[in-house]
């Protein structure tokens, strides 16, 4: 698919506005692979030769870059990516599971698209979530404590063209043209969307405010809050 | 008296909009930037130097003495760079924090930046969290419209730029210096140290790297003071952070502590380990972190004493297993992650961490012998201290741990003809909805 002339020259623009973000261009280098995925769906050859071009390259330089980092999609990749945690502690807690019932479910594996170009399925690393274990993430949104039962009707609701929400994120997932413009460095103004912290991250916080449980007081250089403390 | 949560940074997270600008002037929030500015910068330094503050990044370095190392100020710029990179695998406490309260950050990027003499600063995250991504740009936006950012801030003649940068998923740049390389728009690989980044780091200008939770500290200190900071946590380990507490327990989530609590109170507070079941194994600071067992229940999660017990307080990041999980399954899979996230760059690691899942994935199914213990050992002992970065050194931990207090499990796995553990007893709906 390439670039077409109207595409491109948006495409420029964009690209001297994330360049002028840095004091050396090379910098760049990574928002703009987020951006050309945000055009094409990926990084094409094409994509790679505008990035080169833009910041005076080699082909060579960029592609070593692009296949360095996981988030750059060398085939067209779905609407969405479906990522189900299989680090240690979410796939003992039951993300083996679920990643398997996505897999039959959809008929498709690791890495691979379903035939309507709607979800691509990946198996994804420890996303910083793990309080909120089993985790699944759609575009880098995150859809906590799944169940193999959840996991398939966010997959089907998304298949139909519904919103979904997120559990923590943005109040309907975009699509993942959108997401990489975003990473581009493009705000799409839902940052004030969703929640602030999630359950669990707040669960601290509730437990202080019930058993009225505060930092020292400013000044009180001399309260020891803990066993440990000596002197 | 019983050790209690102190939050800080974590104080009105239970805030409905907890992460405007709003919210955090309201909760007192940038009173520490003017104060700081008012300062010498020289004088935050040692302020911060004074609090004891130790990176929270994992490796525990003093973060006044990291900033002192800047050589004085000649000319061209200095760069100052927040690794918000977070992928050990365990570690979810700075996500949940930008997503929260991202001001903490940017406050303390500012004051930070100050004390160290930078007009430049990036803030380096992770691509896989787009929403946390959206808050810090927010955030940069609204504290540069209100003036804590941009040229002649508060009108003190002080000028600073925040570039927040998303990364694109490799846990290799959350090491300093890959981080740099990949900021510069390259392949993330470690560089060869000396040079640091204090002399030559981002473009080869003098640089500090710092965590999240270090930087959003910061304001606190200036707020209150250094012993206000010192009153809390251990003689050397002093202060609060974040414990992360996840896996097999009633109520996983991030408790706000003084550093030196122990995992038997912060369960207390948790629920304990979930219903009907028993703690088994757990990783005091994330998987690059030698495992601890019930033995350790009463170790103080301080540097110190995590280290003379044998492991490290790296992340805090508790992650917790209990009896159903089998160390076999869990050990592997860590290691898969090692293997897939090794840049490459050093045999030791490259080559090493391939063979220690061949030889994981032989034992798991039970067709190993009982010589592939040693042969993993070996293994290791062949990768720590001779890898390029601390990727390497930390693929080991678990492996070496897991034989020390398990080796029986993996014995079973031989004579069992396989895994004895059955994995669905491990999940949280254990076949239910499945
Ligand atoms: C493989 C590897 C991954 C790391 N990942 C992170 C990370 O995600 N975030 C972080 O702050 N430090 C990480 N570190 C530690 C950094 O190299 C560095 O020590 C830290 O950012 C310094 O900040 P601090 O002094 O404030 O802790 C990692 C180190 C290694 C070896
Ligand atoms: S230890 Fe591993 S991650 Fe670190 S430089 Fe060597 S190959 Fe790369
Ligand atoms: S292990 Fe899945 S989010 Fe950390």
């Amino acid at each position: 698919m390439p670039i077409t002339d109207q595409a491109r020259e948006q495409l420029v623009t964009d690209a001297q506005a994330i360049i002028a973000r840095y004091p050396v261009p090379r910098s760049a280098l990574l928002p703009m692979l987020h951006l050309v995925q945000s055009e094409e769906g990926y990084v094409s050859p094409d994509g790679i030769a505008f990035c080169a071009q833009m910041l005076d390259l080699t082909t060579a330089e960029v592609a070593a870059v692009a296949t360095f980092y996981t988030q750059y999609k060398r085939h067209p990749n779905g609407t969405y990516t479906v990522g189900v945690c299989t680090n240690t502690l979410c796939a003992i807690m039951g993300g083996d599971e679920i990643f398997t019932a996505l897999e039959e479910h959809l008929g498709i594996g690791h890495d691979e698209t379903t035939a309507d170009g709607a979800i691509t399925l990946e198996k994804v690393e420890c996303n910083a979530a793990c309080d909120y274990a089993p985790v699944m993430m759609v575009n880098w949104e995150f859809f906590d404590n799944q169940t193999p039962g959840t996991a398939r009707e966010v997959v089907d609701r998304l298949r139909s063209g519904e919103a979904v929400a997120p559990t923590r994120g943005a109040s309907k997932v975009c699509s993942f043209k959108e997401v990489s413009r975003v990473l581009a460095g493009f705000n799409d103004g839902r940052a004030d969307e969703g929640v602030g912290a999630g359950t669990a991250s707040a669960r601290g916080t509730a437990l202080a405010r019930q058993k009225g449980w505060t930092a020292p007081a400013a000044g009180s250089g001399a309260t020891p809050s803990s066993d440990g403390k000596e002197g | 008296m019983a050790t209690t949560l102190t939050p800080v940074l974590s104080a009105f997270w239970d805030d409905r909009k907890s992460w405007t600008l709003e919210t955090y002037e309201r909760n007192g929030g940038y009173s520490a930037l003017r104060t700081a500015l008012a300062m010498d910068p020289a004088d935050l330094v040692t302020l911060v130097k004074d609090s004891g503050l130790r990176g929270r990044g994992g490796a525990g370095f003093p973060t006044g003495l990291k900033w002192s190392f800047l050589p004085k100020p000649v000319v061209g710029p200095r760069y100052f760079v927040v690794n918000a990179d977070e992928s050990e695998p365990g570690t979810c406490k700075d996500v949940p924090l930008m997503m929260a309260t991202p001001q903490f950050l940017i406050e303390g990027v500012i004051i930070t930046s100050y004390a160290i003499g930078c007009h430049k600063a990036f803030i380096y995250v992770r691509g896989e969290v787009v929403h946390v991504y959206r808050r810090l740009l927010a955030a940069v936006e609204e504290a540069r419209a209100k003036g804590y950012l941009g040229d002649n801030i508060l009108g003190t003649g002080y000028d600073l730029d925040i570039v927040v940068h998303a990364g694109a998923g490799a846990y290799i740049c959350g090491e300093e210096t890959a981080l740099l390389d990949s900021l510069e728009g390259r392949r993330g690989q470690p560089r060869l140290k000396p040079p640091f980044p204090a002399v030559a780091g981002l473009y080869a200008r003098p640089t500090v790297v710092n965590n999240v939770e270090s930087i959003a500290s910061v304001p606190s200190i200036v707020s209150n003071g250094a012993d206000w900071f010192k009153s809390m946590g251990t003689e050397r380990s002093t202060g609060y952070g974040f414990f992360s507490l996840s896996g097999h327990v009633t109520r996983p989530g991030q408790y706000e502590a003084p550093l030196g609590i122990t995992l038997r109170e912060l369960l207390d507070m948790a629920g304990g380990v979930r219903g009907g079941h028993e703690l088994k194994f757990w990783t005091p600071g994330g998987s690059s972190t030698p495992l601890f067992t019930s033995e350790h229940l009463d170790t103080p999660l301080d540097f110190e004493s995590v280290g003379a017990a044998g492991s490290m307080l790296g992340t805090r990041a508790l992650q917790i297993f209990d009896e159903t999980t089998c160390v076999v399954r869990a050990v592997l899979r860590w290691t898969e992650f090692y293997k897939h996230e090794s840049c490459g760059k050093c045999t030791p690691c490259r080559e090493g961490t391939y063979w220690l899942v061949q030889v994981l994935k032989r034992l798991e199914e039970g067709n190993g012998s009982e010589a592939d213990l040693d042969k993993l050992l070996d293994i290791c002992d062949n990768i720590l201290g001779r890898s390029f970065c601390a990727l390497g050194d930390g693929a080991t931990s678990p492996i070496t741990s897991s034989i020390k207090y398990f080796r029986d499990e993996y014995v079973a796995h031989l004579t069992n003809g396989g895994c004895p553990f059955d994995p669905v007893r491990s999940t949280l709906f254990e076949g239910a909805n499945a």
